[in-house]
């Protein structure tokens, strides 16, 4: 699956987007950013606060217990800050 | 532009570098027709200090793509819930100096209280929902802007129990 990453969270991991295949054991959005965060130093530090992580599967807001089973595409990124 | 099969109405929503003209948009809403009563415009300008320090400027980013739908998702519950004959909705990403327009919201009605509420939905929901994020260029470097517990309030108080 495509990931996308966007403000503060693309900074910190250095790439706007990547693909990856993550293990079956890895269900969920929170699941998905837990085992992100072990990628490295920069990702942990990206998703040191899992709280403030905003999760969207393919283009549409998702809570963090979303299923990533489907997903073509999912991107995380700060709270949104525009208008 | 797309019609709605009760009223002739449109929803445009356009992200861009450029500057947008307040006049013309408003022009394109009312233009040719003698069924408008109201037209609110809100714009939402850059200003020169966040938090008490000045800035040099704002950089936008957002989600191509997702952005677009998120509006456009918002801009069809305002076209249910209220009595409009038109929206336009135009966020500017990049960087925009002090004094620049950032976003442009216009709803168009019969009358007035539908376009005012609908204007104040809109602007709640982008400011909570739409994928943009600002970045400050201050003197201490350039920072993420935190988002406000408040915009989260105020998009809260559209959602009926």
């Amino acid at each position: 699956m495509k990931l996308k990453y966007f403000a503060w969270v693309r900074e910190r991991i250095g790439k706007s987007e990547e693909t990856i295949d993550p293990p079956a054991s890895v269900q969920t959005v929170e699941e998905l950013i837990a085992w992100l965060a072990k990628r490295g130093e920069a990702y942990a530090h990206a998703f040191e606060t899992p709280r403030v992580i905003r999760a969207a599967i393919d283009q549409a807001h998702v809570q963090p217990d979303a299923a990533i089973k489907d997903a073509r595409e999912i991107a995380f990124f700060p709270p949104m800050t525009g208008g | 532009m797309r019609g709605d099969a009760t009223m002739t109405s449109s929803v445009t929503i356009r992200i861009q570098q450029d500057d947008f003209d307040i006049a013309r948009e408003i022009a394109a809403l009312t233009n040719r027709r003698s069924d408008i009563g109201a037209v609110v415009t809100f714009s939402g300008i850059c200003r020169g200090s966040e938090d008490g320090a000045s800035i040099a400027a704002l950089t936008l980013e957002h989600y191509p793509g997702m952005a677009e739908a998120e509006i456009a998702r918002h801009a069809d519950t305002a076209m249910s819930r209220w009595p409009l004959t038109g929206i336009s909705v135009i966020h500017r990403v990049g960087r925009i100096a002090p004094g620049e327009n950032i976003v442009l919201v216009v709803t168009a009605s019969q009358h007035r209280q539908a376009a005012f509420e609908a204007a104040e939905f809109l602007m709640d929901y982008l400011k909570a929902n739409a994928p943009f994020w600002k970045r400050v260029e201050g003197s201490a470097g350039a920072t993420w802007i935190d988002a406000r517990d408040h915009d989260g309030t105020a998009a809260a108080r559209w959602t009926k129990s």
